[in-house]
């Protein structure tokens, strides 16, 4: 399987403070619209007379399409949730003062953090059961929902590393005023420090999300119904070959549409945060 | 034992401290008496601001004794922040909260800390404000204040918990020469009014004004001390006429 090999982002460990971020940018749209045309183009040569055209096959799928696309978002949103939910409290053991939380909460960070993607989906799907006991009551875990509890780990993991890295560069001087106002330790991570942090962390918190969206179509591979799986089931009942390259650019495009603005508004608050 | 105002305020007695193979602090020994203003001199390095971090227990001491209105700040069980509740501190380079307006820089200890009413915190914290000359910028950010002013809010800022001693660690080495009298003016005011100071600096001439004890460190010991007409006329050290001729 390609999957291997492949250099798509959302397989490999997401890192934060990388370089550069990877992120959707005008060019990516400006291609991906080429292509599309292109693969419209291409397919109606290769169609069979008589055949419905190309765009009015994408249409007559849309609304269906749309339904799939809306679990990806709501999965994203869940597992983004989850994630920083989760990420947040580990984050600040990874800044505790006893050793022993420190040491665990950097060895549970480092581990999700460096876990491909996809390994993690397979193991909540594999390991999670279909149902649990809450009391009295038997909740549900279907498939979409444990690989949201999939996607959420390496959120998390890299919620801590920002929280973390937030945390530790606030200059040592706001620690030292606190404590010389006899602030308590707690009273001047959510009274001095957290506050400060929240402003560096935004732009990376939107960039995570904006990863995680295009992460969410791996679900497809453990039999989620989302956007990527119905994409593969309308081209098996449509049957024609050349449907195949416009049918999947144009499920891109919709992830382009979505996540191009949020890597705008990341941008921007980069700009507005570099230079206060 | 029961301290009385007749006793010394803060008395350190052979205070050793290192960092690491660094020996900072080889046994320093002073005492400073309730509303005496003392001001400390030396070459960078030499453990000025070391010497002041200890009084409020920023930096823990191996051994010798530092004694706080009666009570050892060298010891295990010590309530650090009962410790700070009495002795304010500011800083060279302001360490102002950039998240919050003067005015809450100023509230949010004695609220937050002493759980005072917070009606009668910006009250205080008001007066406060136009005590050190900054009436009007009680809503600005530090961001927007000059060095100088956000210093005079840190000064604020201290005395709002009303502490009993005031450590001032070059509170104007970072200013720029314009700002440094207004910083000056606001501490001398507050010698006045009969605080308590410990004071780092290098401004000879402010220190020979306001200083009741001048002292000199070189190298983590306390070379000499003397009222600031003998300590500038006839000093008696080497190092002390050395680091003088240098400075003046
Ligand atoms: N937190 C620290 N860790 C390690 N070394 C320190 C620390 N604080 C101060 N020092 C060292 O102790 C010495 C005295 O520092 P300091 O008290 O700041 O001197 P001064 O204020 O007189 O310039 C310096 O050599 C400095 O490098
Ligand atoms: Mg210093």
């Amino acid at each position: 399987m390609i999957i291997g090999r492949t250099d798509l982002a959302v397989l490999k460990p997401f890192r934060i403070g990388a370089a550069e971020p990877w992120r959707f940018n005008a060019w990516h749209g400006a291609a991906l619209v080429a292509a599309l045309i292109a693969a419209v183009g291409i397919g109606e040569a290769q169609a069979a007379p008589g055949t419905p055209d190309i765009i009015a096959t994408m249409l007559k799928w849309t609304p269906l399409l749309a339904q799939g696309f809306a679990l990806n978002i709501a999965m994203s949103f869940l597992a983004m949730a989850i994630g920083t939910v989760t990420g947040v409290p580990l984050g600040l053991a990874q800044v505790s003062l006893l050793p022993q939380v420190r040491a665990s909460s950097w060895f549970v960070t480092q581990f999700f953090r460096n876990s491909p993607w996809l390994v993690l989906l397979f193991y909540c799907m594999l390991l999670l059961p279909f149902e649990v006991r809450i009391g009295h009551t038997i909740v549900p875990l279907p498939g979409w929902l444990k690989s949201t509890i999939g996607l959420s780990l390496p959120v998390m993991a890299n919620m801590s590393e920002l929280v973390r890295g937030a945390v530790r560069s606030i200059p040592f001087g706001q620690w030292e005023a606190a404590d010389s106002l006899a602030m308590t330790r707690a009273q001047t991570l959510r009274m001095i420090i957290l506050p400060q942090c929240i402003k560096r962390m935004t732009p990376p918190w939107m960039n995570l999300y904006a990863i995680l969206t295009v992460a969410t179509p791996l679900t497809s591979v453990v039999g989620v119904s989302e956007a990527m799986t119905l994409t593969g089931d309308i081209l098996s009942s449509e049957g024609r070959s050349e449907l195949l390259v416009p049918m999947y650019l144009y499920l891109l495009l919709w992830f382009f549409l979505y996540c191009y603005p949020i890597a705008r508004a990341t941008l921007a608050l980069e700009k507005r945060f570099a230079v206060t | 034992m029961v301290w009385t105002p007749d006793q010394p305020l803060v008395s350190l007695r052979a205070v050793f401290k290192s960092f690491g193979a660094a020996r900072v602090l080889k046994g320093v020994s002073m005492e400073v008496m309730k509303g005496q203003v003392i001001c400390i001199i030396g070459p960078s390095g030499s453990g000025k601001s070391t010497l002041l971090r200890c009084v409020n227990a920023l930096v823990p001491i191996e051994s010798g004794s530092i004694l706080v209105e009666g009570q050892e700040v060298n010891d295990p069980k010590l309530d650090k922040l009962a410790l700070r509740r009495k002795v304010g501190m500011v800083f060279q380079q302001y360490n102002l909260f950039p998240h919050k307006t003067a005015l809450e820089n100023v509230m949010m200890a004695p609220i937050h800390v002493l759980k005072r009413d917070q009606r009668e915190v910006e009250r205080q914290a008001l007066a406060l404000i136009a005590k050190v000359r900054l009436q009007g910028k009680e809503g600005a950010h530090p961001g927007e204040l000059s060095g100088g002013q956000q210093q005079r809010i840190a000064i604020a800022r201290s005395l709002a918990m009303n502490p009993d001693i005031m450590l001032f660690d070059e509170v104007t080495a970072a200013l720029d020469p314009e700002t440094v009298k207004d910083v000056l003016v606001t501490i001398r005011e507050l010698a006045a009014d009969g605080m308590t100071c410990m004071i780092v600096t290098h401004e000879m001439g402010f220190a020979r004004e306001v200083a009741n004890e001048v002292y000199f460190t070189d190298g983590g010991l306390l070379v000499e001390h003397a009222p600031p007409k003998e300590f500038f006329a006839s000093p008696k050290d080497p190092r002390t006429r050395q680091f003088l001729d240098q400075i003046l």
